[in-house]
């Protein structure tokens, strides 16, 4: 009798834990949910920030949000596909190299993201672009100081793991016997890898993008100063320009802004806008990824 | 005996591998190509290490005179008056006195603006670690519990909505749970324990927490799913019952793996910026109670580093914490992916 008290009390006391993520998640939602909706409006999107930023919409943190993922998933993508190629197809399982790799990618997994901003601005800004800037622009500032591409760029490295770890392990479900069938027919390795392997793992290669995206949309360390800017009266024109963005503007207006009780609509509604793409992004993923996992089973 | 190892060389291992006939430029050039690439992995890395450090070098070097001249340059910067006479006469006129600036780094005081300025990294320090403890604290329990439950409690079909339902707690932007945490937590707990600053480590601590979780439950959902299932099954065929196999033969023998969940979550949570700056109040005070603020290693970084010089002593100083950062979280994988996996490994492959 004791002993059955006590296994209720213990197990319900794990379901309990599960049901209090359960609740924090829930109330993030609808808190977020009932702050923004009502200031969430058509206007609200694609109009510029008003009246030094208590009125208006958020149309250029969108768009900078929009482009510097574009920029970073065109850096990020390739580079994530073809680590992932190599780990999966050609590292040998115990070769010294493949094992400094898998590392490698898991420390850029780990190492904090405002270490990836403090790389970016002494890496980017500070060596490629100031040298750039006196080799090609005769030592006029263009490239040595926080623009979008070093934002981006940084970004890509950051969101680096996110793709090699689900294209890898989206290639590693196709079945042995299909690359045995190409290799039979006379293709050659990277026949096979172009013709069947590639192909294959397309879902894993899309579902390592979305979260690369989301990641990369949510983010607001890494680009604190390569990049994002508090207020801009126009949109990002060249590579060069500084941009505006979904987290760094909800993260300036709830913190640095004179009035903070006066803008909460906006910041409650900005909040909702990139959670709600997040979560959404996120959602596909999960489920992208399920399907993978069943068709592996 | 030639052919056959002539034979043997061109055969060799083309089963699966197909170690081509002849040479194909296209084949050579793509696995020359993948592996330069896959190589870059390695190289950022390594170019990480050399350019946070190469920018943190210089505080060892700079000396007091270098100082006063930043210091007239933040100075003029605020226009403020009591300082012209400095102005004038930077060397000898300073009234101050200025120490070297790595020689401050010990000590108790953060005032990196000032005419003296000191770069005392304790308080930062301290401050991380209150706000790692108060997160860890709530993080690890009710992330190895949920995960108990996952993996041996729940039917087939809770646990479907359970995992990825946790999956997208980890999707959450940290700026997005940091700005819950300013709304709404600081208010909430504010009227449950009465203290007086709004912000604080414990407000702090409990939303990294949820930062945390994600990752510690994911890992150690995996370490409790990786225990044999005939160790359960014999649990139970011995009369046992499912919170006592759960709790006396699967966790211990997970052991290895949810102390590497906790250090990857410890990770997380000692270099998350975003929530530290918006919900501890950042003010480096080095006091116990849990309702002080506090002003961790990241936040200083993040707060800091946009008003800051190029190449001054305190940009410098804030690549120093960044490399500190860096060495610690460099620490932390290596230790769980080195040490705990061979465990891990070295438990289940002498049993099975």
């Amino acid at each position: 009798m004791n002993r059955n008290r006590k296994d209720i009390i213990i197990e319900s006391l794990t379901g309990i834990s599960v049901l209090l993520i359960i609740f924090i998640i829930i109330s993030i939602l609808a808190i977020t949910i009932k702050g923004g909706w009502p200031n969430l409006s058509w206007k609200f999107l694609i109009e510029f920030p008003k009246d030094g930023m208590t009125k208006g919409g958020i149309f250029p943190a969108i768009v900078g949000t929009a482009l510097m993922t574009l920029i970073m998933t065109i850096a990020a993508v390739p580079f994530g596909v073809i680590t992932a190629v190599y780990l999966a197809e050609y590292a040998k399982e115990n070769s010294v190299f493949a094992k400094t790799i898998r590392f490698a990618v898991k420390t850029l997994a780990v190492v904090p993201s405002i270490i990836f901003g403090l790389f970016g601005l002494g890496f980017f800004i500070g060596f490629i672009g100031q040298n750039m800037d006196k080799i090609f622009n005769g030592g006029v500032l263009k490239w040595g100081q926080p623009s979008i591409l070093w934002a981006s760029l940084t970004m890509a490295l950051l969101t680096l793991p996110v793709v090699i770890v689900s294209v890898e392990e989206a290639i590693r479900t196709i079945p042995v016997e299909m690359r045995e069938a190409s290799l039979a027919l006379g293709a050659t390795k990277w026949q096979t890898i172009r013709r069947v392997v590639l192909p294959g793992s397309l879902t894993g290669i899309l579902t390592g993008t979305i979260l690369a995206i989301s990641r990369g949309a949510g983010e607001v360390a890494p680009i604190l100063f390569t990049g994002a800017a508090y207020y801009l009266s126009d949109l990002p024109h060249s590579l060069s320009d500084q941009f505006m963005s979904l987290g760094y503007h909800i993260y300036i207006m709830s913190t640095q802004s004179s009035n903070v009780d006066a803008t909460l609509p906006i910041q409650f509604a900005t909040t909702l806008v990139l959670l709600l793409l997040t979560f959404s992004l996120n959602a596909i993923a999960v489920i992208l990824r399920y399907r993978i996992r069943k068709k592996a089973k | 005996m030639l052919s056959r190892k002539g034979r043997g060389d061109k055969s060799g291992d083309s089963q699966v591998s197909f170690a081509g006939e002849k040479f194909r430029f296209s084949d050579w050039f793509a696995e020359r190509f993948i592996k330069t690439v896959a190589f870059m992995s390695i190289a950022f890395v390594a170019l990480i290490f050399i350019f946070v450090f190469r920018e943190a070098f210089p505080v060892f070097r700079m000396d007091v005179k270098q100082k006063i001249g930043s210091v007239d340059l933040v100075q003029e910067k605020y226009g403020e008056e009591e300082v012209t006479p400095a102005t004038a006469n930077p060397v000898s006129g300073s009234a101050i006195k200025v120490s070297k600036p790595s020689s401050t780094l010990l000590s108790n005081i953060w005032m990196p603006v000032s005419d003296n300025p000191r770069y005392g990294l304790i308080p930062l320090f301290f401050g991380t670690l209150k706000v790692t403890i108060i997160a860890l604290l709530f993080a690890a329990p009710i992330a190895i519990l949920a995960a108990i439950y996952t993996s041996m409690f729940a039917k087939p079909w809770i646990r479907e909505i359970i995992k990825p339902a946790i999956e997208l707690l980890a999707g959450f932007p940290s700026v997005v749970i940091g700005f819950f945490a300013l709304m709404v937590l600081a208010t909430v707990f504010q009227d449950i324990f009465g203290y007086a600053s709004r912000l604080n480590s414990f407000v702090g601590g409990f939303a990294m927490s949820l930062a945390a979780i994600p990752v510690i439950y994911t890992i150690t959902e995996d370490a409790l799913t990786a225990v044999p299932k005939t160790y359960i099954e014999a649990s139970l065929g011995l009369g046992a019952s499912r919170r006592q196999t759960a709790f006396n033969v699967v966790l211990p023998a997970a052991v290895p793996g949810i102390f590497a969940a906790v250090i990857l979550g410890l990770g997380r949570i000692f270099g998350e910026t975003m929530i530290a700056l918006m919900a501890t109040g950042n003010a480096a005070l080095t006091s116990i109670n849990p309702f002080e603020s506090v002003r961790t290693l990241s936040a200083t970084i993040g707060a800091e580093m946009a008003e800051v010089v190029f190449g001054d002593t305190h940009y410098s100083v804030l690549f120093l914490i960044g490399s500190l950062l860096f060495i610690f979280t460099f620490a932390l994988n290596a230790i769980s992916e080195f040490y705990f996996k061979n465990l891990v490994i070295r438990k289940y492959q002498s049993k099975k």
